[in-house]
């Protein structure tokens, strides 16, 4: 009979053939040619920074490492200044962003969080299912790098409209590859958010988010203390720590992804499919366990994934952070291709792989572990007192190089101003389109039933969110609720982003942004703690580009500052556009929010016949004009996309903290975030989701288009019973925030004043089937 | 109660099934590596969810060569209860302790969403603390959970009552639209010949604490391990 692992042999994956030459670092001229660097995505400018920093012409694997480590997806050169502006202080970081690969916050009861967001967009446009496959992988190797549990997966994704055949195919591509790879893995999706524009038409945006848990240590082997959760560093501990490469063997695929894909614009994608990395989810989940495992073991003192850049930057970057040298010989890394070079075996971005640095003496037990689990785990290098990688292939020194040479990349600054037509598209005045033809009944329920407010639950039904027994809210509503066994606490997640208002505004529109993250957490009745960002934007090297990201991230760290809500991760991904034309500016916010009681929170739908609906937030249940800046209406029914987006952050913090006091007072029977769509889009929901209908009573206005789809900010629409609504005005008086009776639950009808008048089964086909009926082909 | 839960590579409602029967249930239970033999020490034997060795090549077909499953085989002859959820079913019918298949769904997606059972046989060990006709309200989180077998195959285990579960609508109806993955009859769960051996692709472990959606899933593991006596009708009915 056979083994199992001879059967998984028999079924090995074959590599994804080359068709592309590949830089061949042997027979490189010197001086290096313009198309040489294009390839490795370096300018002429930085080659010779290069020059003079090594004192000499570097060697071809040097150049292929600094073309890796100095994109703009390992070294950030564009963004890091910006980068520093964000607020990372807080009482619960336990380990600040910036020291390790993400920041870790403390919920107590000896348990840590970690997050993180990570894009796969320039992979995903080429290859939609491997692409946004790797991108789960690659996010969930990130973060139980850190010793945690992966227990959520989320995702952001952005196509360009639905209508068109390409950006179906690459929907339902992206859509299979994270099924597949994330169910297969065992972490629940519990949550995400799906919008199209014609701005994404050729680059798509996959934003993946995984959320960790870090327990405390119980095992007695631990040299860390058994108090607090142990945190896994991502580094070296002591010169003479024996680095282990774990898990898949390394092929030829992925080279150039951090440099070719993810760090500058793309033409002919069909050309770059070699870059993209394919990926084994079984794989993951082995290495998942075994690492878990291994992390126990005494003598493992880091770990690091490997990532954009291979072994490239995994192994350099921990050398760098452990403050040592490092020896790598890259004949021992074990191969699934025969004929590699060393330079395509430290550029390999083959998914599935981990390092671990290892006390000398300590490995055996730690080899073992990984092979019952059919892993191959091999000694590959070692830390030295020192400052230089020294790379070796068998006997022969390859190169040495200094590693900080290597590390810090370039940084470029930017004042560049602002566009004029952005001035020019700001200046509308939404109150000029005439009120539309149709009927406020038809608009309502046309934009219930427009796929970026539609329902997703045909793409959810596609995730496990439920693996693990912690969702307590399953996706569909404000944000998810998992449950953290043993502690009687929650925590609540969001992943938000409105590209079009980030567009008309880049600082307003990402505060807008941060605002509506930690007001779906708030709605749930959990307190925000930790924000994870992951941008998204064009060419850095074009002004307007730079305007977008400065004023973006001063948005971000106003908003996260007037919150009270430190960034504790991030990621970068620059030079989306397609035809010259950049995406959106999407920074894509992830939040995190506590529950110190799980079983007290709010979910969005109308739970009771007869409870009182009531806008928090506003003083009146109809918007204004102004709300119409950037709204679904505009866009869905002028075709226009402009205006000024407007948040007040001050007003904000007080709506969310009436919000959760409400909830956590058990005044409230649901609470649902009014965005999208405005006042009545976000009342139907709460209407549909609860399977009850809704009358609000005022007349609605004569400017009843801004009245009923405005999206103002700071609004959450609440149901409570009547006896309830004294209790919750109190809350709201005490921190100075308008609350207004706007009407009551019941019945099978969604009216509004006498301008709308539907039945819930209409609003209900609208919300549940839009979305299918718009995506499929 | 002692329930051995067998890990393979790429499992993953192990954690979760541990958590039904230790924390919620207050049974023992314990994770059984696929690469060991002895199983004696143990009551129950659960298989359960997720992708073993991936799912490569056919779901179950490859952990059912995994040396436990001998052993497993000899512990159902023996009488032992063993429950295959989701991915162990797939394996109980790739060993041969089930008969027929588990074929991709009709509508080729993968699936997750809370479903109702209709109990069809409450005289089993694993559902006698139900009524006949109760629905069930479990999550179910499958790609490939479309029960096959041949005509002969299904007529038989319909008229020995070794059908336990069926999926139906929230009043009991066995519709077309209730049926999740297509499965024949509806079937969502069966049991071997001799009535200890239960595969079913719904997650009863998920359905554990009211926190969660429901705790309907209980009944089958509590089933497992309160005592009963088989009516002699049905063990005739061989």
């Amino acid at each position: 009979m056979k083994s199992p692992r001879q059967f998984l042999d028999i079924l090995s994956f074959d590599p994804p053939v080359l068709t592309r030459p590949l830089f061949d670092p042997r027979t490189h001229p010197v001086p290096v040619t313009k198309q040489i660097l294009d390839e490795i995505a370096l300018s002429r400018a930085e080659y010779e920074a290069i020059v003079e920093r090594l004192g000499r012409e570097p060697k071809p694997l040097e150049l292929g490492l600094f073309g890796a480590l100095w994109s703009e997806h390992c070294g950030y050169k564009h963004t890091k200044p910006l980068l520093r502006l964000l607020p990372s202080k807080s009482p619960r970081l336990l380990v600040a962003p910036g020291a390790e690969n993400a920041g870790v916050v403390d919920i107590g009861d000896g348990i840590a969080i970690v997050m993180k967001i990570e894009s796969h967009n320039h992979p995903s446009a080429v290859e939609p299912h491997q692409g946004a496959a790797t991108g789960v992988g690659g996010i969930v190797r990130d973060i139980f790098a850190m010793g945690a549990r992966p227990i959520a997966l989320l995702n952001s994704l952005r196509f360009g409209p639905p209508d068109e055949p390409r950006n179906r195919f690459l929907l339902h591509g992206v859509v299979g590859g994270i099924s597949s790879y994330g169910n297969c893995i065992g972490v629940p999706d519990v949550g995400g958010e799906i919008s199209f524009d014609r701005s994404y038409s050729g680059n798509p945006l996959v934003n993946a988010m995984c959320v960790g848990l870090i327990e405390r240590d119980h095992s007695s082997g631990s040299t860390q203390g058994g108090t607090g959760p142990r945190i896994i560093s991502a580094r070296a501990k002591s010169p003479g720590d024996i680095l282990l490469l774990v898990g898949a063997d390394t092929g030829r695929d992925g080279i150039h992804g951090a440099s070719g894909l993810a760090s500058r614009a793309f033409g002919e994608q069909a050309e770059m499919r070699s870059a993209v990395q394919v990926g084994n989810p079984f794989l993951e989940k082995v290495l998942i366990e075994a690492c878990l495992a291994a992390v126990k073991l005494p003598g493992v003192v880091g770990m690091q994934d490997l990532g954009a850049a291979g072994m490239t930057s995994a192994c350099i970057e921990m050398a760098e952070r452990s403050k040592m040298g490092l020896r790598l010989d890259v004949a021992k890394v074990p191969r699934r291709e025969e004929g590699m070079t060393p330079y395509e075996v430290m550029l390999s971005e083959s998914q599935e792989r981990m390092v671990l640095a290892v006390t000398p003496g300590y490995e055996g037990p730690v080899i073992e572990l990984f092979k019952k689990w059919d892993l191959d785990a091999t000694a590959i290098g070692e830390f030295f007192t020192g400052t230089n990688v020294r790379i070796y292939d068998g006997p022969e020194l390859l190169i040495e190089t200094p590693i900080h040479i290597l590390t810090e990349a370039p940084q470029y600054t930017f004042d560049a101003p602002k566009p004029k037509w952005l001035s020019d598209l700001q200046a509308f005045d939404p109150a000029s389109v005439s009120l539309p033809e149709q009927t406020p009944a038809g608009i309502l329920l046309g934009l219930l039933a427009s796929p970026n407010i539609a329902s997703k639950r045909s793409v959810f039904r596609t995730y496990d969110h439920q693996v693990q027994n912690n969702t307590v809210v399953v996706p569909g509503g404000d944000a998810a609720v998992l449950r953290l066994k043993g502690t009687g606490k929650g925590i609540a997640l969001k992943v938000d982003c409105n590209g079009r208002l980030c567009f008309l505004d880049p600082s307003a529109g990402t505060a807008i942004a941060v605002a509506e993250a930690c007001r779906n957490v708030s709605v749930t009745g959990a307190e925000p703690v930790a924000l994870t960002d992951g941008l998204n934007f064009g060419n850095p090297e074009r002004p307007d580009v730079q305007y977008q990201l400065t004023q973006s991230i001063k948005g971000m760290a106003e908003a996260a500052n007037a919150l009270g809500v430190p960034i504790i991760s991030g990621n970068a991904s620059l030079y989306n556009e397609a035809r010259g034309q950049a995406i959106y500016p999407t920074p894509m916010i992830g939040a995190l929010g506590v529950l110190e009681d799980v079983t007290k929170h709010a979910t969005a739908g109308f739970k009771h016949e007869g409870d009182a609906v009531l806008l928090l937030g506003a003083a009146s249940p109809w918007d204004s004009t102004a709300g119409l800046a950037g709204s679904e209406f505009l866009a869905t029914f002028h075709s226009k996309v402009a205006g000024q987006p407007k948040i007040d952050l001050d007003l904000e913090k007080r709506v969310q903290q009436a919000c959760r006091d409400a909830v956590k007072a058990g005044l409230v029977a649901s609470a649902h975030d009014c965005s999208d769509g405005g006042l009545a889009v976000s009342v139907a929901e709460s209407a549909i989701i609860g399977g009850v209908g809704v009358t609000v009573d005022d007349e609605v206005p004569a400017r009843w288009d801004a009245a009923l789809f405005g999206e103002s900010q700071s609004r959450i629409i609440l149901s409570a019973a009547p006896a309830n609504i004294a209790g919750i005005r109190e809350i709201a008086a005490r921190v100075n925030v308008p609350l207004t009776i706007i009407g009551h639950v019941g019945g099978t009808r969604v009216r509004f004043g006498s301008s709308v008048d539907i039945t819930l089964c209409e609003a209900d086909d609208a919300w549940r089937n839009g979305f299918d009926r718009a995506t499929s082909g | 109660m002692k329930f051995g839960i067998v890990v393979f590579p790429g499992t993953w409602s192990d954690g979760d099934c541990h958590h039904a029967t230790s924390t919620v249930l207050s049974q023992q239970a314990e994770f059984v590596w696929h690469g060991d033999r002895d199983i004696s020490r143990f009551d129950a034997i659960i298989l359960p969810g997720g992708f073993s060795y991936g799912d490569y090549l056919r779901c179950g077909a490859i952990a059912r060569f995994s040396p436990i499953m001998e052993s497993i085989i000899r512990f159902a002859e023996r009488g032992g209860q063993v429950i295959g959820i989701c991915n162990g079913f797939q394996i109980l019918c790739e060993a041969g302790l089930l008969p027929g298949a588990l074929m991709r769904n009709d509508h080729m997606e993968f699936r997750c969403s809370w479903i109702n059972l209709r109990v069809e046989q409450p005289d089993s060990q694993f559902s006698h603390l139900t009524k006949k006709g109760q629905i069930l309200h479990m999550p179910i989180s499958h790609g490939e959970g479309n029960y096959q077998a041949d005509p002969e195959t299904i007529a038989t285990l319909e008229r020995t009552g070794r059908v336990l579960f069926r999926y139906c609508d929230e009043r009991g109806g066995i519709t077309r639209e209730a049926n999740p993955n297509g499965s024949a009859n509806s079937i969502a769960g069966i049991v071997n010949e001799r009535g200890n051996v239960l595969g079913m692709m719904p997650h009863p472990e998920r359905a554990c604490e009211a926190l969660l959606g429901g705790e309907d899933g209980n009944v089958i593991f509590r089933s497992m391990f309160t005592p009963w006596r088989q009516p002699a009708d049905v063990s005739q009915r061989k």
